[in-house]
């Protein structure tokens, strides 16, 4: 076999800590974007900022900032474990909080593009025929800003499959629970194994690839309303 | 938001000013070492380095790490001078690949594994809580990568705890990152090197079990000189300098043996 079971654990973990975390951003950044391209708030700079703020720091900060909230002397890991669910470090759960936290300006901000790209007016001939402000946004909007969404839902996914920094700071490398891709072939590259560091970083190299190409040679056919 | 012209003159000079800031100017004499150091080992080198520089009036430049990412570095070209690695097995590549001078390979220290707790009072000094299981997670070295988790395995192994225990472990990816879980209560145990919780000949804070010697292969550590450094005077001294009986002192000091 090209890749051993340990590899084919570790490509089914990534897959699902992505999966998992983009379809978890659609629901939070959705409204988070939607509320950026509509308001007029002096709140709209501070929160764009906080949401840009994983393109700069580096994973170091945030995976220093998620271990010490979610330890046990955390406010975070005090309400988890309060609530009986235990402590976030070292889980997946843990890894999926990080990963929505690391690529959420990968979803809201292209879908906040999309909603503001699309302007006032669909709305308000909308509203003239009488659509509620929530029906409005699920039937003109939503389908609207769809190539937004479909561009924003890739980079997300990608992004989370490309993590190292955040997982390899609070992750502790539990094989099946937080030793994703990435980690496995850092393992490899440590232990000299150069081997099986080639294969699995081929594998996710080529997979990168063709995610990029799929995203950069889609076009969205140009709606008029 | 539009800035002031005679602002943005003054961060352009201030970024100027520190992009050309120069380095420390070398003195004639007095060289710069750059050396590679494992992680368990930080302590005592800083220790050990101070005092090298006060005596000599050399520098020297360290970098803490996994021993197996330092070989790999080297390996492709880092610009390391010397190594003190966490086992024999990478100065010995390193010397067998004609990275590492031929010869110049010695154990400079011995080290010492401990079963330890950010809390005081949780380990007694014996490994009963192991048995228990009264505790979260036990945190280790990855023992693919570091002698000090190897050293933990064969503990548990030794202690017939291994199968049970496997499924609580979490793997630091060096002793330091497995050190920092437990010191930061995200695991309540771990395995981690004497040296990181001694200070003056005794554990400082939480609670640990010395483990015995006889549990586990004995962990040691050899230093390397890579050809890089050969004719640097700073690394030659720095080398000697590890051996001499003040440099061994300070290591025993942090709970390490010596030969």
């Amino acid at each position: 076999m090209f890749l051993s079971d340990a590899d084919l654990e570790a490509i089914a973990l990534t897959l699902r800590l992505a999966t998992i975390t983009t379809l978890i951003l659609f629901v939070v950044g959705t409204p988070i974007a939607w509320w950026l391209s509509r308001t007029r708030s002096r709140w709209k700079g501070p929160v764009g900022a906080v949401v840009a703020l994983p393109l700069v720091l580096p994973p170091s900060v945030l995976g220093f900032y998620l271990l010490v909230t979610m330890g046990p002397n955390g406010p975070v890991g005090w309400l988890t474990q309060t609530l009986g669910i235990g402590l976030l470090p070292f889980s997946f759960w843990g890894l999926v909080i990080g990963s929505v936290f690391y690529s959420l300006p990968f979803m809201v901000q292209p879908v906040q593009n999309a909603f503001e790209a699309m302007g006032e007016r669909p709305l308000e001939v909308a509203a003239t025929l009488r659509a509620s402000p929530l029906d409005r946004f699920f039937t003109v909007a939503l389908p609207l800003a769809a190539p937004g969404f479909v561009t924003a839902g890739i980079l997300t996914f990608a992004h989370t499959v490309g993590e190292f920094g955040v997982v390899l700071m609070i992750g502790g490398n539990i094989p099946g629970e937080t030793r994703v891709a990435s980690v496995q072939i850092y393992d490899y590259v440590e232990a000299l194994e150069y081997g099986n560091a080639h294969r699995l970083a081929a594998v996710l190299l080529v997979f990168s690839f063709l995610v990029l190409l799929a995203l950069y040679s889609w076009r969205p056919h140009p709606r008029k309303v | 938001m539009k800035v002031r012209p005679h602002v943005s003159i003054a961060l352009l000079l201030a970024l100027a000013a520190a992009v050309a800031a120069p380095g420390a100017a070398p003195s004639a004499t007095a060289g710069e070492a750059q050396i590679a150091v494992a992680a368990n080992f930080t302590a005592p080198m800083k220790r050990i380095t101070a005092l090298f520089e006060q005596d000599t009036g050399h520098s020297v430049r360290t970098s803490y790490g996994a021993t197996g990412k330092f070989y790999a570095q080297i390996r492709n070209g880092a610009p390391f001078e010397a190594l003190l690695a966490a086992d024999q097995k990478r100065p010995e590549r390193l010397e067998a690949e004609g990275v590492g001078v031929p010869g110049s390979r010695f154990t400079y220290a011995i080290g010492s594994l401990v079963l330890w707790s950010a809390k005081p009072g949780l380990v007694e000094n014996d490994p009963s809580l192991l048995r228990t299981g009264n505790f979260n997670k036990l945190s280790v070295a990855n023992p693919k990568l570091a002698p000090y988790g190897e050293a933990a395995m064969q503990t548990l192994s030794a202690l017939r705890l291994r199968q049970a225990l496997e499924p609580r472990l979490v793997m630091g990816e060096n002793i330091a990152q497995t050190f920092q879980f437990v010191d930061t209560g995200n695991a309540d145990l771990g395995f981690v090197a004497l040296s990181q919780v001694m200070q003056d000949g005794r554990i400082a804070k939480g609670s640990g079990w010395i483990v015995p010697g006889d549990l586990h292969a004995p962990i040691r550590q050899d230093a390397v000189m890579l050809h890089r450094g050969r004719d640097n005077p700073a690394v030659i001294e720095l080398i000697a300098y590890l051996q001499s009986e003040k440099a061994q002192a300070v290591i025993r000091d942090f709970g390490y043996q010596t030969e």
